[in-house]
């Protein structure tokens, strides 16, 4: 009995993890696509854009290696400088008037109401329009003198159609007035979630100690939205940060280049200049600041769990 | 109080339903110099669909790299998020934080060395290696998405299946892919969504202008017009992309929505 016991055990232990190697290799081979495409098309080119800044890597011919030269110009880039201010203006601008914006309409339409679905769809709408679509359709709105001429002359705002891109902070005011429209319900919907899973009790417990509607956002909703807005922020502040379809396509920079992106500028060097060791150099300091701010993100959000 | 709840809705609806309205209608209205002279009719669409290579050829790479995106990622994130939600295999975390760190990495910070290895694998200026591209970046809410979609239906659903003989794949096909299939709408909804307006990857990955997409072609139509610029042509081509995907969103709106609830959307 003994050594039959002795004999079997091995054989089952082998037999078992033969069954978990069988497992395994099959979880690998189902896995393997996504581990081929996050390589060949993430990971590679993401050594690489470290390489070719350190390169002298013109789009034609041998790069030649050049480390720190493509670092040390960036600060006599005064296209780039510029655009990082503006960048971050716009990025200001854009987060605290479209996280504002997006609350009001998420609290507006949080309680189920008869027709509260047409008017969440209607807000969210412009949201599937893609961004240069909706660029191109509001440099038309604003360029062809149009609905808003007409509205503010009627209304003897002005008496001559205003130059909706012509000056520098009108192309600021009106890119950000699309990226409203375009934006505003997503985020809207993302809010809308975080308000969704505070429990209905604790509005009920609210409302019989006597709070105000004033009192139970500020003490309740707020505080328990605040990962999502947090989330929301973190969404927005990235994708201004690289903001690049709305300039390129409606303000083409202008006027006189005061709305040129930081992305723009890393398009500019690539492919306007041709010169891709440089478009990278930038490329790497932009990733640097936005894994920081990921980072810090993170632990902000991390600790409000 | 009701009454002007359902007011300023009804008001706030129209100002963000205007605009496209307004470009539906002006794509129809004709206007001195463009291709609908006068009236209401189809001239504007005819004179852009007559712009450079024609729409045809545009709307058919639109098109093809659509298809190409959705359904690689599908199968790219149905195998992937199967692997993650019911197998251990070496190299698995490391491989889920890979593939969600895709995320934190700028779109722009990426392309630039793309287009050095899309040349590399003599994919440059392909709708192919664009597709890839984009099925890339849909990876992290496609994977995130699908495994949580596994995660969720009960194992013994599959094991039922694996005790009576059968391999894991034809569990997944037979059995699983069925209980996963609000998660593959989403994920195809969003994958689509972002291939067919994507503008980035396209105008820096693509370079011939019968390869062009959409997005690409119609900017590109209105930089190529001297002077005057078509508007009514202008609107056509917005008209063209984006109702497909008020279309398409109106139709699957509860999948869509389920893409933001699962907490699984960035970017």
């Amino acid at each position: 009995v003994t050594t039959r016991t002795a004999h079997a055990l091995p054989a089952r232990a082998t037999a078992r993890r033969s069954l978990a190697w069988r497992r395994g290799a099959a979880g690998m081979l189902y896995a393997a696509p996504t581990a081929v495409i996050v390589v060949v098309f993430f990971l590679v080119p993401l050594v690489l854009v470290f390489w070719m800044s350190a390169n002298r890597w013109r789009i034609l011919g041998s790069p030649t290696f050049n480390f720190p030269d493509n670092y040390t110009k960036i600060p006599d880039n005064q296209l780039f400088l510029d655009s990082v201010t503006f960048t971050l203006k716009y990025t200001a601008i854009t987060t605290i008037l479209l996280s504002g914006i997006a609350l009001a309409l998420a609290l507006s339409v949080q309680n189920a109401r008869p027709g509260v679905g047409l008017f969440r769809t209607a807000y969210f709408l412009p949201g599937v329009v893609g961004f240069a679509a909706a660029s191109l359709l509001f440099y038309a709105f604003y360029t062809q003198s149009g609905p808003l001429d007409e509205l503010l002359i009627n209304l003897g705002i002005t008496d001559e159609p205003v130059n909706w891109l012509g000056t520098p902070n009108a192309a600021l005011f009106s890119t950000i007035g699309m990226v409203i429209w375009r934006f505003a319900g997503f985020n809207m919907l993302i809010l809308l979630t975080g308000l969704q899973s505070i429990p209905l009790d604790v509005y009920e417990a609210a409302r019989s100690d006597g709070a105000t509607r004033w009192q139970t956002f500020r003490y309740i909703t707020l505080p328990l939205l605040r990962p999502t807005i947090a989330l929301m922020l973190v969404l927005s502040i990235t994708g201004s940060l690289l903001a690049f379809d709305q300039f390129f396509i409606m303000t083409r920079g202008g006027p006189d280049g005061t709305t040129v992106s930081m992305v723009m500028v890393i398009f500019r060097e690539g492919f306007t200049r041709f010169d891709l060791g440089s478009a990278a150099a930038i490329s790497v300091l932009l990733l640097i600041v936005l894994v920081l701010l990921n980072v810090v993100q993170l632990r902000v959000l991390g600790r409000n769990r | 109080m009701r009454a002007g709840w359902y007011g300023s809705g009804a008001a706030l609806s129209i100002l963000f339903l205007f605009p496209l309205l307004w470009g539906g209608y002006e794509s129809f209205q004709g206007q001195a110099g463009s291709g609908q002279e006068s009236g209401f009719g189809f001239g504007n669409y005819t004179r852009m669909a007559e712009y450079g290579e024609g729409i045809a050829t545009y709307l058919f790479n639109t098109a093809a790299v659509s298809a190409m995106t959705v359904f690689g990622t599908l199968v790219v994130s149905t195998l992937g998020g199967y692997a993650f939600a019911r197998f251990r295999f070496p190299g698995k975390e490391i491989l889920f934080l890979a593939t969600l760190a895709i995320l934190m990495v700028p779109y722009a910070t990426i392309l630039i060395p793309l287009y050095v290895v899309l040349g590399n694998l003599g994919l440059q200026n392909s709708l192919v290696g664009l597709s890839l591209v984009l099925i890339m970046f849909q990876l992290p809410f496609a994977v995130f998405m699908m495994r949580n979609s596994f995660e969720a239906v009960p194992r013994e659903l599959e094991e039922a299946a694996l005790v009576d003989g059968c391999t894991t794949f034809s569990a997944l096909r037979r059995i699983l892919l069925r209980a996963v299939r609000p998660g593959l709408i989403t994920v195809g909804l969003f994958a689509f969504l972002a291939s067919w307006n994507d503008f980035f990857a396209p105008l820096i990955l693509l370079s011939d202008g019968s390869k062009f997409t959409l997005p690409v072609a119609v900017v590109a139509m209105r930089e190529r017009s001297f002077g005057a610029i078509d508007y009514g042509a202008l609107e056509a081509g917005v008209m063209v992309m984006a109702v497909p995907c008020v279309i398409l969103f109106l139709v699957l709106q509860r999948h869509y929505v389920q893409g933001f609830t699962s907490g699984a959307v960035r970017g």
